[in-house]
């Protein structure tokens, strides 16, 4: 009875001894050498591998960091320079300064503003909607709401407004990773400069038609009429294809443009209630 | 009797207007005229705001090969060039013509005798047709001097007209074999010449069975000219599918009619061809369908382009107060329109008025993997598998699975029990997969 006891507690130490050293050799041979900063990087990324820096994930984007010689051009949208700093305390390096983006809706067409002329009952897919006819109205540039961008979004940031029938972004939760401007088939969202306070000025209007149809198919279009890009001091606005475009980083928030605009096009957002001008004398006549 | 074996659907034939002879339609105060009524690029403006333009002129060049001269179906003055909402639900470039009377281009040959001898070489039956804005009438809008110019290195030996009309509710080219089978005959005859075949075979469904005695008859008087009865099913209409009906060949996966020596016109084509070779008449009119089951008026109509929907839909009798949706083209291939002054192109072959209860989609369902879809696919595909692949975004085993394959005929959303969008996925897959393979080649 002990003689079994003893017989198999010894081979089957002599088998793991063996294979102990078979395996032993065998990761030496194949043993695949890989830098330790690359996890610790990793650990200081957001892990939400949403693929805004570029890459497949935040692991393959650690890798890019550890291996590249400078920080230019690698950027992690959703940690923004918290993290890069992080990142670069790690590897040694300087971490370069990265505007924070957050992402915008070109299109102001609700339905007071922009009248539905016919009814799609397809797929609610804006994809789809795009790739059958212009939608819902005139516009044939602006945004169908099949909510495209708001399933691409995977940090809750964007949600459909049941009253303007348009995604709204919530600019606190976006983290710039670009998910939506990919998503939506019309490239109606684009990644703006944050600016202090989330304040903004943008042309909220997409379409390249000539002034006429432009009007006629919504009541906020840009018709292309050149006003603002006059009154522009900072050379910030430029006109192509019928349609002005604000550089958000020449901006400097003066409000000139809003109020020249014959259209209402241009949005200004979380900016205080502009001081009436010829009220006040009014007022102190009155008094 | 004859018909294709792979795959293939039964919707209700609906053919109101069968018996409704073709009548003219007044010419309206207005015409939009598109630039790209036909696949390739649009034709080049060569009218100006404030011209005369005559019934027949020229008023947009083809621009390259695949493309196709666009003429002027009124007399008038160019009011304006804009855009306007065409059939494909976008916007695109069109002359917009005001009519004062109707004054024909003098070229142009308006007597009614028919005849039945041209002496025209293959290359000037080309020609013409090229000059007169020539397209496949059959709804695709291919320009026909294409088909007709044979590459270098293929040849061919069979030319097949299609009379099948296998869309429910259409009967224009049912009603242009019966009326005017002698001219259809005349224009297969000399597209014979220009392709330098000798032998053509008419393929007209079972359920047309006075089109098929009609055009039996006079095909006798024609040489080579012979006529198939072919059982219903859709969509016998398309050329793969007719061609493997027809003569038994088939058409290989990404391979055109040409690869099996063959070529496929429609019977709307033939007729087209005869008026322009013979009588030098451009093409700017065509038969139209406008039909539903509530239209006061159903018929079939002789067109101008150009005209809008409106026009021809109060010919019919207005709209009924329960329209749901128009169509234009058939129900399994054609497309809602969203506007009534859409303008009737070349590629217009009917106007269909659905009533709202019959127009709305029934809510989809998960699949049941019952495999009906699969069963009727006519090239064999598998439609569940790449409804699903559209929709994980899995473009790449998309495109192994053939996606590019699919011609659109719509027969999986029609079988579908579940009431699933297979075509609307498969269709946004399918150019989302060309897209891909454009980038790719670009690259390279």
């Amino acid at each position: 009875m002990s003689s079994t006891v003893i017989i198999t507690v010894v081979s089957l130490s002599l088998l793991a001894i063996l294979a102990a050293i078979i395996l032993y050799f065998i990761a030496e041979k194949f043993k695949v050498y890989e830098d330790p900063r690359i996890d610790e990087v990793q650990a200081v990324l957001p892990a939400a591998n949403c693929g805004g820096c570029g890459f497949a994930g935040c692991r393959n984007f650690a890798e890019a960091l550890v291996k590249a010689e400078s920080f230019e051009g690698l950027n992690c949208p959703v940690g923004g320079a918290e993290v890069m700093e992080q990142a670069a305390k790690i590897l040694g390096r300087e971490a370069p300064v990265v505007e924070p983006l957050v992402a915008v809706l070109l299109c102001n067409g609700t339905p007071g503003f922009r009248p539905r002329t016919s009814v799609y009952d397809g797929v609610s897919d804006c994809r789809i909607a795009n790739s059958l006819y212009m939608g819902e109205t005139d516009c044939s540039y602006g945004c169908l709401g099949y909510g495209d961008c708001v399933r691409a979004c995977t940090f809750d940031a964007i949600h459909m407004n049941p009253e303007t029938l348009l995604p709204e972004v919530t600019d606190d939760k976006c983290t710039s990773c670009g998910a939506c401007v990919k998503a939506c088939p019309r490239n109606l969202i684009e990644l703006r400069k944050k600016a202090k306070k989330d304040r903004k000025i943008y042309v909220a209007c997409s379409n390249c038609d000539k002034g006429g149809p432009a009007r006629r198919a919504c009541k906020v279009a840009c018709i292309g009429c050149g006003k603002c890009v006059k009154v522009c001091q900072f050379d910030a606005i430029r006109l192509e294809n019928n349609l002005a475009y604000i550089d958000a980083f020449k901006c400097t928030f003066c409000r000139k443009c809003v109020t020249e605009c014959p259209t209402g096009s241009i949005l200004e957002i979380n900016f205080p209630p502009r001081k009436p001008k010829t009220e006040p004398q009014a007022e102190n006549a009155s008094v | 009797m004859k018909t294709f074996t792979k795959g293939g659907v039964h919707p209700p034939e609906n053919k109101l207007t069968a018996n409704c002879p073709i009548e003219y339609l007044s010419v309206p105060r207005s015409v939009t005229i598109p630039v790209s009524q036909h696949i390739g690029a649009p034709a080049n403006i060569i009218v100006n705001k404030g011209d005369s333009v005559l019934t027949g002129q020229v008023i947009a060049e083809s621009k390259g090969f695949v493309s196709a001269y666009i003429h002027s179906s009124v007399s008038g003055k160019v009011n304006k060039i804009d855009t306007v909402t065409d059939t494909s639900g976008y916007k695109q470039t069109a002359v917009f013509i005001d009519v004062e009377g109707d004054e024909w281009v003098e070229t142009i040959d308006r007597s009614e005798e028919i005849v039945t001898e041209s002496g025209l070489s293959g290359n000037e039956i080309v020609q013409r047709c090229l000059k007169s804005g020539i397209v496949g009438l059959g709804g695709a809008t291919f320009p026909s001097h294409v088909k007709l110019t044979v590459p270098a290195g293929k040849k061919c030996n069979i030319l097949i007209i299609n009379g099948v009309e296998c869309e429910p509710y259409l009967t224009s080219d049912h009603r242009l074999m019966l009326e005017r089978g002698e001219e259809v005959l005349m224009g297969v005859s000399l597209l014979m010449k220009a392709l330098g075949v000798e032998k053509s075979v008419v393929g007209i469904e079972n359920n047309k069975k006075d089109a098929i005695e009609h055009i039996s008859r006079l095909a006798t008087g024609f040489k080579g000219i012979s006529v198939y009865p072919l059982k219903v099913k859709y969509p016998q209409g398309a050329e793969k599918q007719l061609i493997k009906a027809l003569i038994n060949r088939e058409v290989p996966s990404g391979k055109l009619p040409l690869d099996v020596n063959a070529v496929v016109h429609n019977v709307g084509t033939c007729f087209a061809v005869y008026e322009a070779v013979i009588k030098n008449k451009p093409l700017f009119e065509r038969v139209v369908t406008i039909t539903g089951h509530s239209v006061a008026r159903p018929g079939n109509y002789m067109v101008r382009t150009g005209t809008p929907v409106m026009h021809l839909i109060e010919a019919a009798g207005g709209i009924p107060e329960d329209t749901g949706k128009i169509v234009s083209g058939g129900p399994m291939m054609g497309k809602a329109i969203c506007s009534t002054e859409v303008p009737v192109v070349k590629g217009t072959s009917g106007i269909v008025l659905f009533p709202s209860g019959s127009s709305e989609r029934n809510p989809s369902q998960p699949c049941i993997r019952c495999a009906k879809c699969v069963d009727a696919c006519p090239l064999g595909l598998e439609p569940f598998l790449l409804m699903t692949l559209t929709e994980k975004e899995l473009f790449e085993r998309a495109e192994k699975e053939r996606i590019t394959d699919c011609m659109e005929c719509g027969s999986c959303s029609f079988i579908c029990p579940a009431n699933r969008p297979l075509l609307d996925y498969i269709r946004l897959g399918k150019s989302t997969v060309i897209k891909m393979a454009r980038e790719r080649i670009s690259k390279k």
